[in-house]
């Protein structure tokens, strides 16, 4: 039995923003998989739902005609982490979905709902960040897009505004054209956990493979919300692929975290992890791109 | 010998359990059941000055909410022991139904009865609680010290029981020259047994008594505490116990049955559920005491043990619960397990304001064990001895009589057990292999093993009774007292009857699962791994009575003697020849319907057993350290446990599988956190709390030594607790051998192995020097 007020099932896109103009105060609910549980823990309870459950039309993954991967906003983590075109273009978002909680959670739970909680340890989040993915939302003025790093305000607080709901997030072919990446889930246990660390890295390297062209690191739990690591990319850009660099890389990401002391994890085990986990992503990325070390 | 014991024969509930068709207690509540809501203390300690409910009221379908200013006088005990007529040893009676004196945070305080579990939910939020708030203590040793916070009036200090266990001459012998001392501290944590089915309690009144559906493992020890707790006649209490979904000990003790019990009277009987939350489950249930141990070792240079001095503090938590039973046993196995002359122990329960800790599968020895096995390799690896070799010569030896259970070591069992695990593993190899390791991964091998008895006797009442009825087809129905909680008890009784009697087919036995204390023959229930054990002496006592009746009743049927007949594959058949003179179902059929002679054909026993039986066997276990993650991964793991007999070899596997993984939870990742400024729970959630996953587990190999038992009819003995004592230590010590580094704390987790891995120099962040 969960404690709500009222429950509206959205039969479009159009009638999502609808309901969201006629209920304010409601809270959208997507798989469910966060909503519910926080209802039960009595954050959420009584609130008014507005569903956005049965709109097929925010599922699945395209390739639009510009070359950027278009992912529905209610795709769940295992149609992303089955899904051909991530695999070929994206491998390491499939790979991050797939560490979200268990088989049931991965089914239920949407890729979109994972971003709209506005939560740092979302396992999406790092690799949507490191690779600069832009945000579709659909309100009462129509469509608009916004970088990810734009979307999230601030702890569990995200850019969706009065009427609106995200439909989709986009991956613009200048930013995983070309690259290979990897996520490390830093976790106390193998499965149903939720990150201490999440550290995605891609990488596009020269032509022979011997020079960093382009690196993108973001983390997850380094700080309030999602954040890229801007001095350690800054550092490594250009210099070649060599295990020196490698290491220098991964000290400088301490210039541009900040990872807080909890009881669930000290600051030192968690800047001592993102260091760790900042190497071995670049290192295994490098290998992902035929690089040599 | 046997066609029934011995064989793998399927659980006589695995149709019912996997269809979904079996009944738990929620099933078999009304489902116009009064909803109970809790409401718990925010505070670790202090005392309730008062409490508004009214706000609380408004709150439509309240039915009514009673206070800890409502509740009767009347103290009680909760422990899951079988009762005490000698008054020095019951166990401590020191909490009341709701309590305005309140020990820890989360503590019963007051209780909403409502129509349904939304309204229940919303008013236990509007309750209003003052409370004078009173300073609090978590840990074991600060609880000592002489101006900590006084927890429980009537036990000054704190300290709930102290008792010592000295032999020898401590002092004069440690005086000897050129001893080696090994001194230590050995830490566990306080973990919870997260059992699948939350405790759920269903109380109405019925035929002038109070019946309680509970998810319990001891329904008959229940009737007499709820009894005890509402101050009425044991006989007007009635406890069903149907199908449970795990207890793990937490269910041996009394939880909310005397709350809803009371409830259910206050509201004129009707039916009410008290269904309690997961996240409730872990603070107001039971937990696992964590105990801190102080060991002293002195040896001679050849590593004979001179003399051992422990001292044992065990965290009690807020209430008594299984108090002090828990520790005197680690106490008390050491100088069994490694016998030394002169060994002076000591062990304190002592109340602090964390959940109350109590039974846990173990009840004590996977901490024991935990402490004793990493001291063993501690003191090989100071004395320069491979540790396998320390423990095979100064384990107990073969021939070994405990003076006080008069346990005896029959058989080899532990080189037995070592060599099986060494085999399985490669051990000797690998061991030397991991030796002096460096790099960020590095790999290692560790072993444990553990001391273990049978039962209770004779610290406590061990008894049995057991009821047997033949039915017209041959068949029989069975009852006894001690529970099926998943441990597949139920399929070991049905086994050892058809046994007993004689039957062609263990599923001629009809097992009735269900205990319910007006009908089930007493049994005191499932704990002390006792079950299969002592259920033994009463089945095949039984049994031998209903088989004599049967076989008397066969002579006049027959004619032939007695002596004669047997009853073998469900035929009543004269020995002699082998001849089938009438099946048992004809016989049975006769029996009752005869025109000159009817009878139902039953019996019914007691057996009180005066034995005990060591239990022994060890756990092998390999890992991959990533040193610079400081994560742990088990990549291979054997427990071999001589448990004797074994009744159905692949429940026996299972349950070792199931301890097993309850050891590697305990060792790499589980512990309760409370915070130091408020006391309060952090992490009582499956999220927070790291309950490992199947995704933690490598494949866990269960195998066996087969000595048979000589004190059970059935050549059999404890396996049910066992299997989690040496997984811990066997753990910790293959990340000793992989790393170099002694991790005398639980859990093995990355904040733990973090921390001392950045001791012992293997992790160097540059940066923190700076700082």
């Amino acid at each position: 039995m969960y404690d709500m007020k009222a429950y509206y099932e959205s039969e479009s896109v159009q009638h999502a923003v609808e309901l969201r103009l006629a209920h304010p105060e409601a809270h959208i609910i997507a798989g469910g998989s966060d909503v519910l549980v926080q209802m039960r823990e009595g954050k959420r309870a009584g609130v008014e739902l507005i569903s956005i459950f049965m709109l097929d039309e925010l599922r699945g993954v395209t390739m639009e005609e510009n070359g950027d991967l278009r992912i529905g906003s209610l795709t769940s983590f295992s149609h992303i982490t089955k899904n051909p075109l991530i695999q070929e273009h994206i491998l390491v978002l499939g790979e991050a979905v797939d560490q979200v909680g268990g088989p049931q959670i991965r089914n239920i739970g949407t890729i979109g709902g994972n971003t709209c909680n506005g939560v740092t340890s979302a396992d999406s989040a790092s690799t949507l960040h490191a690779y600069e993915a832009i945000v579709e939302l659909t309100g009462p003025e129509g469509v608009r897009r916004i970088p990810i790093k734009d979307f999230y305000l601030k702890a569990k607080v995200v850019d969706i505004r009065p009427g609106e709901i995200q439909t989709a997030i986009i991956i613009p072919k200048e930013s995983h054209e070309n690259t290979h990446g990897f996520y490390i889930k830093y976790a106390m246990r193998n499965a149903l956990d939720i990150a201490t660390n999440g550290c995605s890295v891609n990488v596009r390297l020269s032509e022979d493979k011997k020079t960093f062209d382009r690196v993108r690191i973001a983390y997850g739990v380094a700080g309030p919300i999602p954040m890229r690591a801007p001095s350690a990319e800054a550092f490594i850009t250009g210099k070649e692929v060599t295990m020196e660099n490698i290491e220098l890389f991964a000290q400088k990401v301490l210039e541009d975290i900040n990872p807080r002391d909890s009881w669930r994890a000290s600051k030192a085990l968690r800047q001592h992890v993102a260091v760790e986990s900042a190497k071995r992503c670049i290192m295994e990325s490098v290998k992902r791109a035929g690089g040599v070390l | 010998m046997s066609r029934h014991v011995g064989q793998s024969v399927k659980r006589v509930d695995a149709f019912d359990k996997a269809t979904g068709r079996a009944k738990y207690t929620d099933d078999l509540c009304d489902k116009n059941a009064l909803i109970v809501k809790v409401v718990r203390s925010t505070i670790a300690h202090g005392f309730v000055k008062s409490i508004d409910t009214s706000e609380a009221e408004k709150v439509p379908g309240v039915v009514k909410i009673l206070t800890c200013f409502d509740v009767p006088d009347i103290q009680f005990p909760t422990a899951g022991h079988p009762w005490s007529t000698d008054p020095s040893h019951q166990d401590t009676a020191d909490r009341k139904l709701l309590n305005q004196h309140v020990r820890y945070y989360g503590d019963d305080v007051a209780a909403v009865v409502a129509e349904n579990e939304i309204a229940a939910t919303q008013a236990a939020r509007l309750v209003k609680v003052e409370y004078e708030v009173l300073p609090f203590v978590l840990d074991v040793q600060k609880a000592m010290e002489p101006d900590a916070p006084q927890i429980h009036e009537e036990f000054p200090g704190n300290v709930l029981k102290h008792t010592s266990n000295i032999r020898g001459n401590y002092e004069e012998a440690i005086k000897e020259p050129g001893l080696i001392c090994v001194d230590k501290w050995y830490d566990t944590a306080s973990v919870q047994h997260c059992h699948i089915e939350n405790h759920i309690a269903v109380a109405y009144e019925e035929a002038g008594k109070i019946v309680v559906i509970s998810s319990t493992q001891i329904p008959h020890i229940v009737r007499r505490t709820v009894g005890q707790a509402l101050g009425v006649d044991w006989g007007k209490i009635r406890i069903i116990k149907p199908y449970i979904g795990g207890g793990f000990g937490n269910k041996q003790d009394t939880l909310y049955e005397p709350l809803a019990a009371w409830l259910c009277m206050q509201v004129g009987g009707r039916t009410v559920k008290l269904d309690i939350p997961r996240e409730d489950t872990f603070i107001s249930n039971r937990i696992r005491h964590a105990e801190r141990f102080h060991f002293t070792s002195w040896l001679r240079p050849d590593g004979t043990l001179v003399a051992r001095k422990v001292d044992l503090y065990s965290n009690q938590g807020a209430y008594a619960s299984h108090g002090h039973s828990i520790a005197a046993k680690g106490l008390n196995a050491f100088p069994q397990l490694y016998p030394c002359p002169n060994y002076c122990g000591n062990a304190y329960t002592v109340y602090t304001n964390r959940a109350c800790a109590g039974a846990m599968r173990g009840y004590g020895m996977p901490q024991a064990s935990y402490a004793i096995e990493c001291h063993v390799e501690d003191i090989a690896k100071e004395l320069g001895m491979d540790s396998l070799e320390y423990r095979r010569k100064h384990l107990m030896p073969v021939g070994f009589v405990d003076g006080f259970s008069k346990n005896e070591l029959y058989y080899d069992s532990f080189n037995q057990c070592f060599d099986k695990a060494v085999k399985y593993m490669d051990y000797d190899r690998k061991r030397k292999e991991y030796e002096n390791q460096t790099g960020d991964i590095r790999k290692g091998i560790g072993i444990a093993t553990y001391w273990y008895n049978t039962a209770v006797w004779p610290i406590s009442l061990e008894h049995s009774s057991c009821r047997m009825v033949l039915n017209q087809d041959g068949s029989v129905q069975v009852q006894v007292g001690e529970t099926e909680i998943g441990q597949g008890a139920d399929t070991a009784y049905a086994q050892m009857t058809a046994e007993i009697l004689g039957l062609k087919d263990y599923r001629d036995v009809h097992m009735i699962s269900t205990q319910d204390t007006d009908i089930t023959p007493f049994g005191t229930g499932a704990y002390a791994s006792r079950q299969t054990y002592v259920v033994g002496f009463s089945i095949s006592q039984t049994g031998n009575i209903l088989k004599r009746k049967i076989l008397e009743y066969a002579v006049e049927l027959t004619r032939c003697p007695i002596t004669n007949m047997d009853i073998v594959d469900s035929n009543i058949v004269r020995t002699i020849d082998g001849r089938v003179l009438m099946s048992l179902k004809e016989l049975a059929t006769e029996a009752l319907y005869s025109m000159t002679h009817s009878v139902h054909l039953t019996a019914e026993s007691s057996y009180q057993i005066k034995n005990n039986a060591y239990s022994f066997g060890c756990c092998c276990a390999e890992v991959e350290v990533d040193v610079p993650m400081c994560r742990v991964q088990l990549k291979k793991i054997i427990n071999v446990h001589d448990c004797g007999n074994l009744i159905n070899p692949q429940l026996a596997e299972a349950q070792v599988h199931g301890g097993m993984s309850m050891g590697i939870g305990m060792a790499l990742s589980e512990t309760l956190l409370w915070d130091e400024k408020t006391g309060a729970p952090l992490n009582n959630n499956l999220l927070d709390y790291k309950l490992s996953s199947t995704m933690d587990h490598p494949h866990l190999e269960a195998q066996f030594v087969e000595n048979p038992e000589p004190t059970s009819p059935f050549g059999t003995k404890s396996l049910g607790e066992p299997p989690t004592c040496p997984v811990a230590p066997a753990i910790r010590n293959a990340i000793m051998n992989a790393t170099g580094v002694a991790i005398n704390e639980l859990p093995m987790n990355p904040h733990v192995l973090f921390k001392h891995f950045t001791e012992a120099g293997l992790i160097n962040d540059p940066w923190r020097k700076e700082n």
